[in-house]
């Protein structure tokens, strides 16, 4: 069925497990289909499933410097009750922070179901020795996080040098233990979707549970078609192995618009099994509130004011 | 917010993502039960009193009459165009023509919704295609060509451009409202006026055309419609006051049309048939070709002189290929066609519907493999699923003859030169698909195809500054662009 | 008892807003006080058409058609304004047109300027034209509307930024065109008009490094000193003349040509 990949210099891959070919993307074609898809029309019981499924989806974050204890209690309760007036309104997937403050986030999450993810490997730019990041990924293991979001090295993928991305990929799995792994691509700096999918199927290959397109802390982050370009190589992945992976566009997902068109790109280029936030997440923080007030425009008719959701 | 928490009829969520209908509304399309033939810059009645609904292909529900046309009623336009032409459009001055087309565009784009709208009722494709493609590119044909109205000494240097005269011109049912613009815009801009009959099942966007023309102020005799079926178009064919001939239509009336022009000194272009080759290297981007692919046959519903209806897989990635296709097709929704979220709606007629049952029992009988994806068809109405046949040889009739309809024929090759010859060998030579990242291949394979539209890493783009038009039996002239002019003028040289 | 009429102020037109000269001057002209820009007018002139040229240049020409035809949508619409300020009926319409026909042009101009090229050899070669960029432009002190349209239409027509120096002692109509400009969907920055004196202005616009090319019919002085000054960035100099033509577009266009071999 597969043919051995082909692959760029520089690049060494265990055979097993065999990868899909790297191959190129058109960009022309893969924006054309990515706002086609945008165009579909998703109303009344179809719009809501898509807006429950996105709350559920939702990892929702706070990264600043300015984090403290007190703020992500706050982010918490919301991700437990996003709308106190509404429990029909599910709790979100996860809530994501930075390495200090991941023991306020479990403890405040206890029993919630909701999962705490935590950024490390010097998020987010990994601009700092190999050691010293897979230390601090091993740190966050042992505080307890449920989840890592970890940065490639784009400054290694961009010169060349992919077995020092895809080593450290490997190496932070490694000390990952239960928590489950995503892998940051930063989509916004490799500059063309040939290197999108160069780089998932790089970091796919080191073991990442999840590939994640941003840090949210440059423009651009999350786009309909880079998420397409990562849907297309998992696809591939799962095709040529069996393994499936999931995806998480971060970072620039305002509207509640926006989520309901990513849905729609994931369910039509993966399938409905894929619509689960074990395989798609969101990365977000004011989505949350508009996702909510869509809900409650579509259940009482009434356009709503963010005056009555709280910020929490 | 108390309300909301007393609500106990909330709506629950849904268990799965079926998208729920997102139907465009009709209300905005206000149709006549009854319309005659516009001739003059008038309503009239049809001499030959034949008259014959035209019907909605997604439920056959009849939408309105139209008549049709006889032997006097299509001499009595010609007669209008003539003297709209000798009585004041032909010494109007060109920058006035201009600013009638410019209108005409601009008209068009306002009332963008409503068109969209009755071209999918009356013909049957998707709404989507319709509001997006149709519409935007038939306004821009008259926009382009309303813009070289005035400057025809530029496109034709030291060859003094002028009219031809009297232009008969003879619309198919796959595009109606956007083959209409290929034909009157730049007819009118050369200077010419016309007579254009519209196809027999598809009348309907060009009958409200005459409402922008009436908006435009457009003077009477410069366009008129004379609806009907084949009669007509002969008629107007061996008309001798008719100065110029235009046909879209397939290769068999096309040939028709030739010999019944012949030595008659009447000016002839033709669009026809195809068999288009879609050509698919092993270096080739393929989730996007795959798109490619879909775009190129079940577009329109394949209902496409161009349509990539022969696909040329190299072997090196067949398998990988067909797999992406047809998990790709099994997402294509099939449906009504005012649906926002249809992708393939109706087939335009029960007639063409026989002939794509046909030709696919054919080719299940020559041996080749079938695949639909799984779809729920509507009961009432005309309807196919998109189609696919493997294990495909050249000698078929599903990979020689044109279907015209959303179904698939698959062959491999092993090289570029294999590629050349198979792609080749059909007496069709409209157009051609090229699928590789390298850039010398695109242009070695688009120098050596005979086709006379190439697509690399694209299908189905049509611009009105890009000249279309076929090769062999695919017809001659070319229709947008420069060149789209030429056939509608008179040189000294 | 007759009604007093609201009086207009008469300012520039930069960036798609219209400020008054940084200077805070103005000249009594027609009958108004009209803004009197200085070099530092000319340079946030400048500045606000290079930020706008990318996007300009970067639509498709058809979409630049539209936009174009839209601008003699409106000025239509403002025909007898225009005539009371030009005193001539006939020029105005006569600007309308011609602003019409330049419309037209924005999708035809590669078709009629470029080409393929037949080189000997295995190579596929194209020309095509491009827009050269942020062009200055001094208009004709008469006819104030016509003369002023038919330099600037061939002018963004293929895609480029320009910055006008109005008529001198005819500059209503120049400013009126820019408040056309600004309700026709043109993205600020892509016209910028200055009224004021060309002596102070012209050298400024020639002279400035980040300007490509200059349209310098309109110049009252020294037309060879402009020159001069105009060649220390190799600024195109053109020379349109008066009627109207697509070479008169070509001027403020670059060719590039392209090699690409033709093999398996």
């Amino acid at each position: 069925m597969a043919q051995a990949p082909a692959l760029p210099s520089g690049f060494e891959l265990p055979l097993e497990p065999r990868l899909p070919r790297i191959g190129s993307v058109d960009q022309v074609a893969v924006e054309q289909r990515a706002s086609a898809l945008a165009t579909r029309s998703i109303k009344r019981e179809s719009k809501l499933f898509a807006l429950d499924l996105a709350v559920r989806m939702m990892d929702l974050t706070t990264l600043e410097g300015a984090d403290t204890p007190g703020k992500v209690a706050a982010l918490s309760s919301k991700a437990m009750r996003p709308d106190p007036s509404d429990l029909t309104v599910p709790p979100v997937a996860a809530v994501c922070v930075y390495p200090n403050l991941v023991p306020h986030a479990l403890d405040r999450l206890r029993g919630s179901g909701i999962k705490v993810a935590s950024v490390a490997t010097a998020f987010p730019s990994g601009q700092v020795p190999t050691e010293l990041k897979v230390e601090e990924a091993a740190r966050v293991a042992e505080l307890g996080a449920d989840e890592i979001d970890m940065v490639i090295d784009r400054g290694a993928f961009l010169s060349g040098h992919y077995a020092k991305v895809y080593d450290e990929v490997r190496r932070v799995k490694e000390v990952c233990g239960a928590a489950h792994l995503k892998v940051i691509l930063e989509t916004g700096e490799l500059g063309t979707y040939d290197n999108v999918r160069r780089a998932s199927l790089l970091a796919i290959a080191g073991g990442a549970d999840f590939i994640k397109t941003s840090t949210g802390k440059i423009q651009p982050a999350a786009t309909l078609p880079v998420t397409l370009v990562m849907l297309e190589a998992t696809r591939d992945v799962y095709e040529e192995t069996g393994k499936k992976i999931g995806v998480k566009p971060a970072g620039g997902i305002r509207y509640a618009k926006q989520s309901v068109q990513y849905l729609v790109l994931l369910h039509e280029t993966l399938g409905p099994e894929w619509l689960t936030p074990d395989l798609f997440r969101f990365g977000a923080s004011s989505l949350l509130n508009d996702v909510l007030m869509q809900i409650r425009k579509e259940r009482t008719g009434r356009y709503q004011s963010p005056d009555y959701f709280t910020i929490d | 917010m108390a309300e909301v928490e007393k609500r106990q009829d909330r709506s629950p969520v849904p268990s799965a993502f079926e998208y729920a209908t997102a139907p465009e509304s009709r209300d905005i399309v206000r149709l006549e039960d009854r319309y005659g033939l516009f001739v003059g810059g008038e309503w009239v009645e049809p001499r030959s009193t034949e008259f014959a609904p035209s019907v909605a292909p997604r439920d056959e529900e009849p939408l309105a009459e139209v008549a049709y046309a006889g032997a006097e009623d299509v001499d009595l336009a010609v007669s209008a165009a003539r003297d709209a032409f000798a009585n004041g459009w032909s010494d109007l001055a060109p920058s006035e023509r201009a600013k009638y087309l410019f209108r005409i565009a601009r008209i068009l784009q306002e009332r963008s919704r409503e068109f969209a709208v009755l071209e999918s009722l009356d013909g049957g494709k998707p709404i989507r295609e319709s509001r997006d493609v149709d519409l935007p590119l038939s306004a821009a044909h008259f926009f382009y060509y309303a813009g070289w109205a005035d400057k025809l000494e530029y496109a034709f240097p030291n060859r003094r451009p002028r009219p031809i005269g009297i232009a008969g011109q003879i619309i198919p049912w796959n595009f109606p409202l956007l083959m209409l613009s290929w034909k009157i815009a730049p007819a009118l801009a050369a200077g010419n006026t016309v007579v254009l009959k519209p196809a027999e099942s598809t009348p309907l966007t060009a009958l409200l055309f005459a409402d922008v023309l009436r908006q435009a102020e457009l003077p009477a005799g410069v366009v008129n419609i004379v609806t009907g079926d084949g009669r007509a178009g002969a008629e107007l064919v061996k008309h001798e006051g008719v100065d110029k001939i235009a046909f879209t239509g397939s290769t068999e009336v096309g040939k028709e049309i030739m010999r019944a022009v012949a030595g008659s000194g009447t000016k002839l272009t033709l669009e026809l048939g195809g068999k288009a080759a879609n050509v698919i290297f092993d270096d080739a981007p393929l989730d996007q070709a795959v798109e490619g692919i879909i775009n190129g046959i079940y577009f329109n519903q394949g209902h496409v002189c161009c349509a990539g209806s022969r696909l040329f897989v190299q072997e090196s990635v067949y398998e990988e290929v067909l797999a992406k296709l047809k998990r790709r097709m099994g997402t294509l929704r099939v449906g009504d066609p005012l649906d926002k979220n249809t992708d393939v709606g109706a087939i335009n007629s029960s007639e063409q519907l026989a002939r794509i049952k046909e030709l696919v029992a054919a080719g299940e009988e020559e041996g080749a493999q079938i695949y639909q994806p799984p779809c729920r068809l509507p009961e009432k109405g005309w309807w196919f699923p998109p189609t696919v046949f493997t294990n495909v040889a050249q000698s078929y009739r599903i990979a020689q003859e044109e279907i015209f309809g959303p179904v698939l024929s698959v062959l491999t090759f092993r090289t570029p030169d294999e590629a050349v010859e198979k792609a080749n060998n059909t007496p069709y030579g409209l157009s051609a698909g090229v699928w590789t990242e390298k850039g010398s291949r695109i242009l070695s394979m688009a120098q050596r195809l005979r086709a006379g539209v190439i697509w690399a890493n694209t299908y189905n783009r049509f611009d009105p500054t890009s000249p279309f038009g076929g090769y062999k039996e695919s017809g001659f002239g070319r229709e947008g662009g420069l060149h789209g002019l030429e056939p509608y003028l008179r040189f000294d040289q | 008892m007759s009604r007093l009429p609201v009086k207009k102020t008469y300012k520039l037109y930069v960036g798609g807003s219209f400020p008054r000269s940084e200077s805070g001057r103005t000249y009594e002209v027609e009958g108004a006080n009209v803004a009197l820009a200085s070099r530092k007018d000319v340079r946030d002139a400048v500045r606000a058409a290079r930020a706008a040229f990318p996007g300009w240049a970067g639509m498709t020409a058809y979409n630049r058609g539209q936009v174009l035809y839209r601008v003699a949508e409106m000025m239509e619409g403002r025909k007898a304004e225009f005539a009371e300020l030009t005193g001539d009926a006939a020029e105005v319409d006569a600007a309308v047109d011609r602003w019409v026909w330049y419309a037209g042009w924005a999708d035809k101009l590669a078709q009629v300027l470029g080409a393929s090229n037949p080189v000997a050899g295995p190579y596929f070669n194209f020309t095509v034209p491009e827009p050269t960029g942020v062009v200055g432009i001094v208009a004709a002190e008469e006819p104030p509307l016509l003369g002023l349209v038919s330099r600037l239409a061939p002018a963004v027509v293929g895609g480029n930024a320009a910055v006008v120096i109005a008529s001198e002692h005819r500059p209503l109509a120049a400013v009126t065109l820019a408040e056309v400009l600004a309700t026709s969907d043109v993205p600020g920055g892509v016209v910028n008009v200055l009224t004021g004196r060309k002596r102070e202005l012209t050298p400024v616009l020639a002279g400035h490094m980040d300007v490509n090319a200059i349209d310098l019919g309109g110049a009252t002085d020294d037309v060879a000193e402009l020159e001069r000054i105009a060649a220390d960035n190799v600024k195109r100099i053109v020379r349109n003349g008066d009627g109207q033509s697509p070479w008169h577009a070509a001027s403020f266009l670059e060719l590039k040509t392209v090699w690409h071999p033709i093999g398996v």
